[in-house]
């Protein structure tokens, strides 16, 4: 008798219920675990805290005033905005072609892609960890090999220089990045029929060329997809920083979420530090969706 | 011809395991460091590899630290995530994969937005609310936070495998009698099978990874999961690097070990998303 849900106009598709039996477990772990401490982090933005974190009522945006008159946000912010845009570049180039090496076939592939996936399933926290005590000005793995191989003359401390310190630590994050972003692509890769390639080269078109004209094009909906969950990771990333060296010497090289820390537990700035996460989430929200619409994310679905 | 083909494929394998060598140095040196004695880590120049291979570091680290009970307190955390996700993302993913609703965009949208807050700025405003539920040192809070922050990608990840699977199949299954739960579990379901098994284990293994929630949310040691531990050897003026690095070699076994037996879902998961 069920036969009686068929309709010939798909009606019988949807359960009779509605979404919400189906999405409204989703929408209350989110809401309570994320949009409530969310909310708290915009409300406590408005908000004097007293260093015991008491809260001591509105003060309406002087936290906002008293964050911007800050001398070192200027720099935190342009540092951040150079950060994430290396970082999300340089993973970018190298995961290319690293994707299309990945998808080659050679004797041992599975244990290569075994070891590709290392920095992916280690948590960040320990390989930042590991990069640190490389870099180890005086007994780090770097300085032994870089001497023997008489790239330099003599041990350097890595992490006490700040631009040094932080062209280390893009390279880590790339480090950490690459996986994720490689596998996308090598997911996207695979979607390409092999025919399409041939054809193109029966066609007398050159590896290179194949590649640019044929194989990119069609890898840009996956590039996309791993560019902005990589741009999203890396904006919010805090633990890379805050292992190697804690945003210093001093604060140069702090990003806002290094900094965001730093003003909630050294400095005792609550409420400032609320709304510098504020605003944090505000820009990367708008970037995202400025993105999205650039991108064309929801062109497939309006069709 | 041959010879040409068999050319290429050198020079790949060779790249390939060139690759893979550096993807492993971190590693490897973790290891390395982890048996090296006491006293050969502060020396200058730094040894390659140790003079002496110290394995009953491993062991002294059980006895230094908890590391069992971390250990133990780390497997229960995730697993219980990653059975929220599962109860909480699948009906989700399938009803976004399957139909147009009102409503669908900005339920889309707001699982996104969960991605785009850093846990960094929400950790004090989660720290209040676990206070307030009287929540503080207790599996259930970790467990409810980690669940929360991997949703989005379970749900992505899902919902890309449901859609990639022709409703006709379902339609067919209907006609033949079929409710729509038992289309799910005998049809859809295992079809989406290396979907789901993605997705899950994507969830265990940043639930096993999750590092300052935990550290804010746990105050003992006998509700810390191996991160925080981690964490532990590393004192106000000294760090123990060899302790230090077995504990987080330790951590780095059983996820690799997950990562590894679903490498043959990993790329057909991801495509499904990333297609979508």
């Amino acid at each position: 008798m069920s036969n009686l849900k068929y309709r010939p106009d798909g009606k019988f598709r949807t359960p009779p219920l509605g979404p919400l039996p189906w999405i409204a477990p989703s929408l209350i772990l989110i809401a309570t675990w994320v949009f409530w401490p969310a909310f708290e982090m915009v409300r406590t933005s408005f908000r004097e805290v007293s260093r015991s974190g008491l809260i001591l009522g509105y003060v309406g945006l002087e936290n906002y005033s008293d964050l911007i008159a800050r001398p070192e946000l200027v720099t935190i912010f342009a540092r951040t905005f150079l950060w994430v845009g290396t970082i999300v570049f340089f993973t970018a180039i190298i995961s290319l072609p690293l994707a299309s090496l990945l998808n080659q076939k050679f004797p041992g592939l599975t244990v290569v892609r075994w070891f590709i996936i290392l920095p992916w399933a280690a948590s960040v926290f320990s390989t930042a960890l590991t990069f640190r005590w490389m870099l180890n000005g005086y007994y780090g793995f770097f300085n032994t090999l870089l001497v023997d191989l008489r790239i330099i003359d003599e041990p350097i401390d890595w992490l006490g220089y700040p631009t040094v310190a932080l062209a280390w630590m893009v390279a880590v994050a790339v480090f950490v990045s690459l996986p994720f972003t490689s596998f996308v692509l090598l997911a996207g890769l695979q979607t390409i029929p092999n025919e399409v390639r041939e054809a193109a080269q029966v066609d007398g078109a050159s590896p290179w060329r194949t590649y640019w004209r044929i194989v990119f094009p069609l890898l840009r909906p996956a590039l996309l997809v791993a560019l902005v969950i990589n741009l999203i990771n890396v904006f919010n990333n805090f633990p890379i920083i805050w292992v190697m060296t804690q945003g210093g010497p001093g604060n140069s090289t702090d990003v806002t979420t290094t900094f965001m820390y730093k003003l909630a537990f050294r400095m005792q700035e609550m409420g400032q530090s609320a709304a510098l996460a504020t605003f944090n989430f505000v820009i990367i929200f708008m970037f995202i969706l400025l993105f999205l619409r650039v991108s064309g994310w929801n062109k497939k679905d309006e069709n | 011809m041959k010879t040409k083909t068999f050319f290429k494929t050198t020079i790949i394998s060779i790249t390939a395991y060139a690759v893979a060598f550096i993807f492993a140095v971190p590693y490897l040196h973790m290891l390395t460091t982890a048996t090296k004695p006491d006293d050969e880590l502060f020396m200058m120049p730094a040894t390659y590899l140790p003079s002496d291979w110290q394995w009953v570091n491993f062991i002294q680290t059980f006895e230094n630290a908890p590391i069992g009970i971390y250990l133990r307190n780390s497997v229960i955390i995730s697993l219980l995530a990653t059975l929220v996700v599962l109860v909480v993302a699948l009906p989700a993913a399938y009803y976004v994969a399957r139909f147009k609703f009102r409503g669908k965009a900005i339920f889309l949208l707001l699982v996104l937005v969960t991605q785009m807050l850093s846990p960094v700025a929400l950790v004090v405003g989660i720290y209040r609310e676990v206070v307030t539920l009287g929540l503080v040192n207790t599996y259930l809070s970790l467990v409810l936070v980690s669940a929360a922050f991997n949703l989005a990608f379970a749900i992505w990840i899902m919902a890309g495998f449901f859609a990639s699977i022709p409703s006709e199949i379902e339609d067919a299954a209907f006609i033949d009698g079929c409710s729509r739960f038992m289309a799910m579990r005998k049809i859809t379901i295992p079809l989406a099978l290396p979907g789901i098994a993605t997705a899950l284990i994507f969830t265990f293994i940043a639930a096993w990874n999750e590092f300052v929630i935990a550290l804010t949310l746990t105050s003992t040691v006998d509700k810390r999961p191996l991160t925080v531990g981690i964490n532990t050897f590393i004192g106000q003026y000294q760090v123990q690097w060899n302790y230090l690095f077995a504990a987080a070699f330790i951590s780095i076994i059983p996820v690799v070990i997950l990562f590894g037996s679903i490498q043959k879902w990993l790329v057909s998961g991801l495509t499904a998303g990333s297609i979508k």
